[in-house]
């Protein structure tokens, strides 16, 4: 059976590409409405941390576990 | 309001998190083929595993959105229900209970009252903790909905359908052990979905310290205001944090509520499920920094005109749960605020399948076993199982359109706590550390404890007695009625347990090796370093908590 880290690394994964994904094609194509502090791309670094974080958790616990 | 404006990616990320879920249960279920691998996630998990998952089970949405809200109407005060309202229960639990519970192999809480008592005691309890479950899983449904329907502008029914129906989905195909796997990517969702609301809140405000020194006194402390109950928001002394939050409630809670101890049963040895509560303890003192921090964001920017914010209002009373999604919308661009939404909905849904899996263990076992069919089957037990997930979910469906009616939902969740888990602490402590209690004085204490809790609830609440004589002080909130009834409760359960057991039969103390405290050898940690202990961990985390409490003084 795979560990539970791994499927939490997978999500975040999955969850991280979406967010980053997204916050590149709000940088070509900015909203209309603007959120606070959106100049600091929040959504851009979050998105990339959770992306590597999950990728690392994922390839940390690939392995079955008993 | 219009709702916090959900793009194409952010229902993205949602749904992602429903196909991930329903499929982590289909994975999950070709691994669960025992009543152990169902009940109690086949005792096979870490001390980590079992930690977080102890902490998630407690940590649903109600709590975050109703201490968010309770942080912008009380200050600093409601990190009392994370400090002093549980490091110290969860220490207890963990040095202390854990070798008790874990050592008799039980399945459940009432389970160990019939080791101890008898079946009597066991049955009282079993009740009234199937009951409660099914009461707060379907108060989490109900506020979930509600918050769906407030905030995403999802209709209110489909929410809360859709949302039951995916917990059954999972829990039904492998049990604890699906539950557990939810609670513990729910903790890693809050954590990355909530952080960034309280980062960019401090950097709005301009630091931590600003935020402090922006917000009224009466706020910003944690005790020195407590010496007189007019003087914190609160309206509650010192004794009344100590003797009902710090003391009773919380001990009451996370050493007897069968829902996060049953976490710790599915370790993989003593030692692990003694860690459990103790790695708990350390992300507990942590969470505050995501609900406290929002909370007085929250009233800074409402005090300032030119921020432009405030909360929702309901018919003229402010609704103080509307913090944290507010906050969210303030902040967060597209995807994040999927995430933030995903985050709230993962703890709502990890809150009710911890309820869930809670209550179709002590049905299977303390009363379909214990008075139905005491020669059930290994296989009958787990069908059993899976068919009570399915019935307790339509039962906690029928309990959350219950729980519309009310007027309000936390009062009510803390009334059911004290009328169920304050007494039972007496019981616990008394069984498990004094041989000469008695099944009778088991049973009559705790029945009148619960009785007596809920008939002051009933008195206060229809004004029969003036609040004041439970509370002690003039001024007084039904947050102090809360913390004073449990005191009472307990106190009335182990004065009536005592007193009974003076005149009753007693079991002999061979029947009762194993289960209190000094019939049972004290097993030394096989060779551990001292620093790898869970005395060590424990010590660690008092010192964590007097620390933080020191500062924040």
């Amino acid at each position: 059976m795979k560990s539970i880290w791994f499927f939490v690394g997978l999500l975040l994964a999955i969850m991280g590409l979406i967010i980053t994904a997204s916050a590149i094609h709000s940088l070509f194509n900015p909203p209309a409405k603007p959120k606070i502090y959106s100049h600091l791309h929040p959504d851009l670094w979050w998105g990339i941390v959770m992306l590597a974080f999950g990728i690392l958790f994922a390839l940390l616990n690939r392995r079955n576990v008993a | 309001m219009a709702g916090l404006g959900l793009g194409f990616v952010d229902w993205l990320v949602i749904v992602v998190y429903f196909v991930f879920i329903i499929g982590l249960g289909f994975y999950l279920k070709r691994f669960t083929k025992t009543q152990d691998d169902f009940f109690l996630a086949g005792r096979k998990n870490s001390s980590w595993v079992a930690g977080i998952a102890f902490l998630s089970a407690n940590l649903g949405a109600l709590e975050l959105l109703g201490m968010a809200g309770n942080t912008y109407k009380y200050g600093m005060y409601v990190a009392h229900f994370y400090w002093i309202g549980a490091i110290p229960a969860m220490i207890f639990l963990g040095l202390y209970m854990m070798p008790f519970y874990y050592s008799s192999r039980i399945h459940s809480v009432p389970g160990y009252l019939k080791l101890r008592f008898d079946e009597k005691t066991r049955v009282l309890n079993a009740i009234a903790f199937a009951a409660m479950t099914l009461l707060v899983s379907g108060i989490n449904l109900y506020a979930m909905a509600l918050v769906l329907h407030t905030f995403v502008g999802w209709n209110w029914n489909a929410s809360m359908w859709i949302s039951a129906m995916a917990v059954a989905a999972y829990i039904t195909m492998s049990g604890l052990l699906s539950a557990m796997f939810t609670e513990i990517i729910q903790f890693f969702l809050i954590w990355f979905g909530l952080f960034l609301v309280a980062v960019l809140g401090i950097v709005e405000i301009g630091g931590v310290k600003e935020v402090f020194a922006r917000i009224p006194p009466a706020y910003a402390a944690l005790w020195s205001t407590s010496g007189n109950a007019g003087q914190n928001e609160m309206a509650v002394t010192w004794a009344g944090i100590v003797l009902g939050l710090g003391f009773v409630l919380s001990f009451g809670y996370w050493t007897t509520d069968f829902l996060v101890v049953q976490r710790a049963f599915s370790a993989r040895d003593l030692r692990s499920a003694r860690m459990t509560p103790i790695i708990a303890s350390f992300f507990k003192m942590a969470v505050p920094f995501l609900v406290i921090m929002t909370g007085l964001v929250a009233l800074i920017l409402a005090k300032d005109p030119k921020s432009g914010f405030a909360l929702l209002t309901d018919g003229g009373q402010i609704n103080y749960d509307s913090t944290l999604p507010l906050l969210i919308q303030r902040y967060y661009p597209a995807g994040l605020v999927g995430l933030g939404v995903t985050a709230l909905l993962a703890a709502f849904m990890a809150g009710q399948a911890g309820n869930v899996s809670a209550f179709n263990t002590v049905w299977t076992y303390d009363l379909y076993r214990a008075l139905i069919n005491p020669k059930a089957s290994d296989e009958l037990l787990l069908r059993v199982g899976r068919v009570t997930t399915i019935v307790g979910i339509f039962l906690s469906v029928g309990t959350a359109y219950w729980a519309k009616s009310f007027p309000s939902i936390m009062d009510y969740m803390q009334a059911i706590f004290s009328w169920v888990n304050a007494p039972l602490f007496a019981t616990m402590l008394l069984g498990m550390f004094v041989v000469w209690i008695t099944p009778n004085g088991a049973f009559w204490g705790l029945l009148s404890g619960m009785g007596s809790s809920f008939l002051l609830f009933l008195a206060v609440k229809f004004q029969w007695i003036n609040p004041a004589s439970i509370t002690l002080s003039s001024a007084g909130s039904d947050m102090a009625a809360n913390f004073w009834r449990a005191w009472w409760a307990w106190l009335i359960c182990f004065g009536v347990t005592i007193l009974v057991s003076l005149f009753t039969g007693k079991r002999s103390p061979a029947e009762l090796v194993g289960l209190v405290k000094g019939l049972t050898a004290e097993k030394a940690m096989e060779s551990v370093p001292f620093t790898r202990t869970p005395e060590f961990y424990g010590m660690v985390a008092i010192l964590v908590l007097v620390a933080l409490n020191i500062y924040f003084w």
